[in-house]
């Protein structure tokens, strides 16, 4: 159901119509001023029409597919679902009818709680041909996929919906970094760890630490490049947590937002064998990150060499994670297609480090050379001060 | 009920009673912290005053003093602020969405006086500070440093780890380290300009 009612919503907005009007009509300023009076209230008018406007377009239009779309990136691959699908689909056929003809009901709420052990059971069965079942169609299995339930059952506004990101133990959290740290050729990360059951435990907390790693590296290693220089003031640089942040949540999200959206339309235009969720995407570079963070911290060493052979070793092993695990979605692509697609990936991740490494940390050897000039001329200034 | 009847009773002081009392349990709890052992006092009769004076403590003596450093420097009276309660809550939905059983404002109870140590961590700092600058300065700090941290740790590790479930334990704990890491960092580099 709607979470705010028209009739509240109308009144809303007329209190705040009348209340903005008063407002215009007895403008608080004199004089000059009053040109400047008129248009805030009416820069505010406008913005509060606007705000309540776009409110009711999301009611009435957006809110129905928002919720399908909450239901759409929680999906597992089509894959995985394919043979439980099968068994399910004529049980919900009459509810998927009974769901369109009611547009007021909930398409979410249609099994209970019962259905989960079906799946659990149905999945190990499926997991051995999973490359066969994708002879299905592609829309078939997605509708399959949104009406046969999902463990993540629950309305996107509740709160037992964002728990069921968080259903990891520790041994699995630290399994998942083992595999990002030890890339195996053939062994998909995504299948073999994640196993739809994606979290956002990993990829919030590796980012959250990857950003205080960066920038108290890049403070440390400034300041310990400095730190023979008298003209130096040790300043803490706080700006650049929030830069840092910025940086790598929004390429944490971002980036795969784009690749799953690449990757569908892909999926639309050329039947793939693999498909993965938009969680299982942030999932994996989430995890991918993981090696940058010790990268950070021995980037602390003011050896222009060491970093660079720090960013190819962190580069690689990422790299060829996410490598490993998109190519299985692209190979069955037109070939130049799937290559730029490879190349983007490892090109984006590699604009990241190099980013990073140029932006937080100051080059080393650059400095030495003023400070070994300037240095006779400041201890001869010392001498003579005294 | 008692209390209040005895309270009442005696002449002249019915009104500051209240505000003794809070200051009271505030202290109390300061003590729990200072000196961690299993018990429930924290969680069971949690207030947001004990925090709130330690946040805004800190807030007052970590922010930068001249104006004119605006471009790089230390954080802000309202960074430090905006931090350390965006921090906890963070640290609160992560625990809660892990399936932990503690209520939202305990929790924020909690690591807000564990924080206690890192404050006491900064005062002593900032008298350090008044002596010479100098590797010895900064040695002494940095010991002060780790080891209030650490006892942060400890602290709120002693309260927070029962209301999690045992296989996602050190899932729940790590935020609070990093939380306490960071703030440690900040007291660290503090400079007095």
């Amino acid at each position: 159901m709607e979470p705010l009612d028209p009739l509240g919503l109308v009144s809303l907005y007329l209190l705040l119509s009348g209340y903005l009007y008063t407002d215009l009509s007895h403008p608080t300023k004199e004089g000059g001023k009053e040109n400047s009076t008129i248009s805030n209230a009416e820069t505010r008018f406008v913005c509060v029409y606007f705000i309540l406007v776009s409110y009711e377009v999301y009611l009435f239009f957006l809110f129905r597919p928002l919720q399908n779309f909450f239901l759409i990136i929680g999906r597992r691959p089509a894959g995985w679902m394919a043979a439980v699908g099968d068994l399910q689909f004529e049980e919900f056929g009459n509810a998927a009818a009974t769901a369109a003809e009611n547009p007021g009901a909930t398409t979410i709420s249609i099994e209970g709680p019962g259905e989960s052990p079906a799946h659990q059971a149905g999945l190990p069965r499926g997991s051995g041909g999973e490359e066969d079942d994708e002879l299905l169609g592609n829309d078939d299995s997605d509708k399959t996929e949104l009406l046969a339930g999902q463990k993540k059952s629950s309305p996107f506004w509740t709160f037992e919906y964002y728990q069921t990101f968080f259903d990891v133990d520790t041994y699995q959290v630290f399994d998942r970094i083992k595999g990002s740290l030890l890339p195996i050729p053939g062994k998909n990360f995504v299948r073999l760890y994640i196993r739809s059951n994606p979290d956002l435990y990993g990829p919030f907390w590796i980012c959250a630490t990857l950003v205080f790693a960066i920038a108290i590296s890049g403070n440390l290693s400034n300041f310990l490049i400095h730190l023979g220089e008298k003209t130096y003031h040790y300043v803490p640089e706080f700006r650049k947590v929030s830069i840092a942040a910025t940086i790598i949540y929004a390429y944490a999200w971002l980036v795969p937002l784009a690749l799953w959206g690449f990757l569908m339309w892909r999926n639309s235009k050329v039947m793939n064998i693999v498909s993965y969720s938009f969680l299982e995407i942030v999932c994996v570079y989430g995890y991918s990150l993981f090696i940058y963070i010790p990268t950070a911290v021995l980037w602390i060493i003011p050896q222009k060499a060491v970093r660079w052979i720090l960013v190819m070793i962190a580069l690689g092993v990422s790299g060829s994670v996410l490598a490993m695990t998109f190519w299985p979605a692209v190979r069955e692509d037109n070939r130049r297609i799937a290559l730029a697609t490879i190349v983007t990936i490892v090109l984006l991740h590699t604009l990241l480090s190099v980013g990073c490494l140029a932006y937080f940390f100051d080059a080393p050897e650059m400095d030495h050379l003023p400070t070994a000039t300037a240095a006779p001329n400041q201890t001869v200034a010392a001498a003579k001060a005294r | 009920m008692a209390k209040a009847a005895e309270s009442s009773g005696e002449p002249g002081t019915t009104s500051p009673r209240p505000l003794m009392r809070d200051l009271k349990a505030v202290g109390k709890k300061f003590m729990h912290v200072l000196y961690p052992r299993k018990s429930n006092t924290l969680l069971r009769d949690w207030d947001l005053w004990g925090p709130l004076i330690l946040c805004v403590t800190l807030a007052l003596m970590l922010q930068r003093s001249s104006v004119d450093s605006e471009k790089d420097g230390g954080p802000q009276f309202a960074e430090v602020f905006v931090i350390v309660w965006f921090g906890a809550v963070t640290i609160t939905l992560n625990s809660k969405l892990l399936g932990g059983n503690i209520s939202f404002f305990q929790s924020l109870c909690v690591l807000g006086y564990c924080i206690l140590p890192l404050t006491v961590a900064m005062l002593v700092c900032r008298l350090v500070l008044l002596a010479e600058q100098g590797p010895i300065n900064f040695m002494v700090r940095l010991f002060v440093v780790i080891v209030m941290f650490t006892w942060s740790i400890v602290a709120s590790t002693a309260f927070l780890a029962d209301s999690q479930p045992p296989n996602r334990k050190a899932l729940a704990i790590y935020p609070v380290f990093l939380f306490y890491f960071v703030i440690s960092w900040m007291i660290l580099t503090f400079t007095p300009q």
